[in-house]
């Protein structure tokens, strides 16, 4: 298991000792903010069109916190809606990650090895995005402080809220200090050693399982709704999980490719290609499988289904979505098993972005709103997100975006052997 | 992104550093204030919170001394924004009490009473006529909600119908206490499931874990005119709610562990509610579970409600 600075291109190794750490980090840290900061005029007209979405983004949200939550168009009978929707996407792209580092260090497959790093810094900023969607959909965020062990109450381990609140941040801390710590030994020019990154790595994989496993179990626990409370729904989430996360990897490698002089090889590509053929078919089978359940066994518990997949009672505003994905989740499938798209780059993105906006609607809208659709005492109240939520939704992942973009931006640089210590 | 073969970095120094370095503290600084400018209304937001009020303690961890305050400052804040003089109370829960509920469906004629007078006693929102009771007018010959309705406008009661209040109910094994990740309610000692409102987060768990929709978001600032209030209020229980925290039924607990009964039973015009201490052998309500045929909602859940339905016949 070599790291990914074993490459042929390594710089020989430096005179560097480990007193003058705390130099070289904070060297090492202006470095990535000059990094970050520095492009041309493509990378600033990206930049300041993600932040003008998260400025309409925050101004809404500080609107909804002052003006109350009625902005939403939540209510008492679909009480969670697009925000939590996001939020449980988000989680999928941050564990489908692990699918990157699945190949490079169990396998030891040295091309992914090259790039796994952009499956971490995916999750990081993934993890940003999944707070960032909590953190709008709670009604007083001034009294998040309640949480903090010592000071306030928190209601572990019987809440599944708080198990998630600790897997989530975990999360983003162990893939922070894998990211952090191999860019920092390559800008220095030394070996990284194992000790410090494998365990931390390895045991990012089965936390990567977790996280997912954890917000399944949020919906999955709760007897009182009959569409969540299903025992395949974890197992549900992390198939499709392995569906988005590579998906928008496969298209970021490809990005990269095109925008740095990075050399990313078919290799990882068609690795992903590879996982994407089976996740997609296990997806679409767990699907298949649950409406079977729901539909042969009948009675009012299939009512949720009903609304989803038919409608109920002539509400129906999520059927035309649900058929859309569907659709879009089956030709993906098709697409990824003909050997031609996978070779095509052009076939293979429109495969890409056809599972990932079919998962964003089966596991974002198609699964939080048909859980209160008819509510436990059987009303029917449908619901639509406001113009607010779509704002607050689009500067989050325009958030999100702004994270990627810099981390890959440093990670790139670093990973080019453009920055390094003492240029 | 381009990150190689930029002229003015591979210098490593000069004017064209300089320009940079200036421009990119102008667009830093540009960048800061719009976001700020963003987030402006948040601040008119903070301005009406007292440090007092963001520091509260969670209610289980108030001395008397502490709770004594807390209720002081709550009179005063009402007081400050509706102009009522507000008489708040803190009860505990009465040794040896534990409340139960039972409602004749055989003699429930639909006519939302309840749902009224829990809408004024408790100081609910005027706008959204909001009640922690709904009543569902269904079919008779089976107890299927799908076949029930809360909007049903026309005279009560009708022959080929029979009428079901739904509130808390205040179950032994509450699926909304489980799930919250604060604490911020709870099951006190006399069976009443109760939310601070001052703990809660507002993150809505406990509406999407309860089976019986017994509980509501405050989507908005309650609003009530001033001649409206109800100025007997219970810290736990009828106070005019904060934005952003769940509510839902308490039984009264300000008016029961004083002694008198719930608004919604007070105000049934045809006896078909029942409400007593489950513990006392000799109470009305002990006298209903043991001679009438009783059952609860969704008993298979598991959730062991302290709410009972019976019929006469």
């Amino acid at each position: 298991m070599s790291p990914p600075e074993a490459a042929s291109a390594a710089p020989p190794e430096m005179p560097h000792a480990t007193q003058r750490h705390s130099v070289s980090y904070v060297r090492f840290l202006a470095r990535l903010l000059d990094v970050a900061t520095d492009g041309g005029p493509k990378f600033y007209t990206w930049m300041i069109l993600l932040t003008a979405i998260a400025l309409v983004g925050a101004n809404a949200w500080a609107h909804q916190v002052a003006e109350g939550m009625a902005l939403t168009h939540m209510t008492d009978h679909v009480s969670w809606g697009l925000y939590i929707a996001n939020f449980t996407f988000g989680v999928g792209l941050a564990a489908g990650g692990v699918l990157m580092v699945i190949p490079a260090y169990l396998y030891d497959d040295h091309d992914m090895h090259d790039v796994v790093i952009f499956g971490e810094l995916l999750a990081v900023a993934a993890i940003v995005v999944c707070i960032g969607f909590v953190g709008v959909d709670i009604g007083r965020p001034d009294r998040v402080w309640h949480m903090l062990p010592g000071v306030g109450r928190f209601n572990w381990p019987v809440s599944m809220l708080t198990w998630d609140v600790l897997v989530l941040n975990g999360y983003l801390l162990l893939n922070l200090h894998i990211c952090g710590y191999l860019l920092y030994h390559r800008f220095i020019g030394k070996r990284p050693r194992k000790r410090w990154y494998l365990p931390f790595v390895l045991l990012s994989i089965v936390w990567a399982i977790s996280i997912h496993t954890v917000t399944a179990f949020l919906y999955a626990g709760l007897g009182g709704r009959p569409f969540w409370n299903s025992a395949l729904l974890a197992p549900r989430f992390l198939a499709s999980a392995f569906v988005s996360g590579p998906a928008l990897i496969i298209v970021l490698l490809l990005l990269l490719r095109r925008l740095t002089s990075l050399t990313i090889g078919e290799g990882p590509v068609r690795t992903l290609v590879n996982i994407l053929r089976i996740t997609t078919l296990v997806n679409l089978f767990m699907l298949a499988s649950e409406i079977f359940v729901e539909f042969y066994t009948g009675g009012s518990h299939t009512a949720s289904a009903e609304y989803l997949f038919l409608g109920l009672h002539g509400h129906n505003d999520l059927v035309p979505w649900m058929w859309s994905a569907i659709t879009f989740n089956v030709t993906a499938a098709a697409l990824f098993l003909w050997p031609k798209a996978a070779e095509n780059n052009r076939l293979l993105v429109l495969a890409c972005v056809l599972t990932f906006a079919g998962v964003w609607i089966e596991k974002g809208m198609g699964l939080i709103i048909p859980g209160f659709v008819p509510s436990t005492l059987h009303e029917l109240v449908e619901y639509t997100p406001s113009l607010v939520e779509w704002k607050v939704t689009a500067g989050i992942w325009a958030l999100g975006a702004l994270v990627l973009t810099v981390a890959m931006k440093c990670a790139t640089a670093v990973l080019s052997g453009h920055e390094r210590l003492g240029r | 992104m381009s990150i190689s073969d930029d002229p003015v970095q591979q210098q490593g120094g000069g004017d064209g550093v300089a320009r940079r370095t200036v421009l990119k503290a102008a667009g830093a600084t540009l960048g800061a204030a719009a976001f700020a400018k963003a987030l402006a209304p948040l601040t008119t937001w903070a301005e009406d919170m007292s440090a007092d009020e963001f520091l509260q303690k969670h209610y289980k961890e108030l001395s008397p001394a502490e709770l004594k305050a807390t209720l002081a400052r709550i009179e005063a804040d009402t007081k400050k924004d509706t102009g009522v003089d507000v008489t708040l109370t803190a009860d505990a829960p009465i040794e040896g009490v534990k409340f139960g509920y039972a409602l004749n469906l055989s003699i429930c004629i639909g006519c939302r009473m309840c749902a009224e007078a829990c809408h004024e006693e408790n100081n609910h929102d005027r706008k959204t006529h909001n009640s922690y009771i709904r009543v569902f007018e269904m079919d008779k010959g089976s107890i299927d909600f799908a076949k029930g309705t809360v909007d049903y406008v026309h005279p009560v009661p009708r022959d080929d119908k029979f009428y079901m209040p739904v509130q808390c109910q205040h179950c032994d094994e509450p699926p909304c206490v489980d799930v919250c990740p604060v604490e911020a309610t709870w099951k006190e000692k006399d069976g009443i499931v109760v939310v601070d409102y001052d703990w809660c987060i507002g993150c809505r768990y406990c509406e999407a874990a309860c089976p019986y929709h017994a509980r509501r978001f405050n989507w908005h600032a309650p609003e009530v005119p001033a001649k409206d209030i109800n100025p007997d209020q219970g810290l736990l229980s009828n106070r005019i709610r904060p934005q952003g925290v769940m509510e839902k039924c308490h039984f009264c607990l300000h008016r029961t562990r004083k002694g008198k009964m719930p608004a919604c039973l007070e105000a049934c015009p045809t006896g078909a509610r029942v409400f007593g201490n489950l513990l006392d052998p000799k109470s009305e309500i002990r006298w209903v579970l043991e001679n009438k045929r009783v059952f609860v909602l969704k008993e298979e859940l598991g959730t062991k409600p302290s709410f009972f339905y019976f019929f006469d016949e």
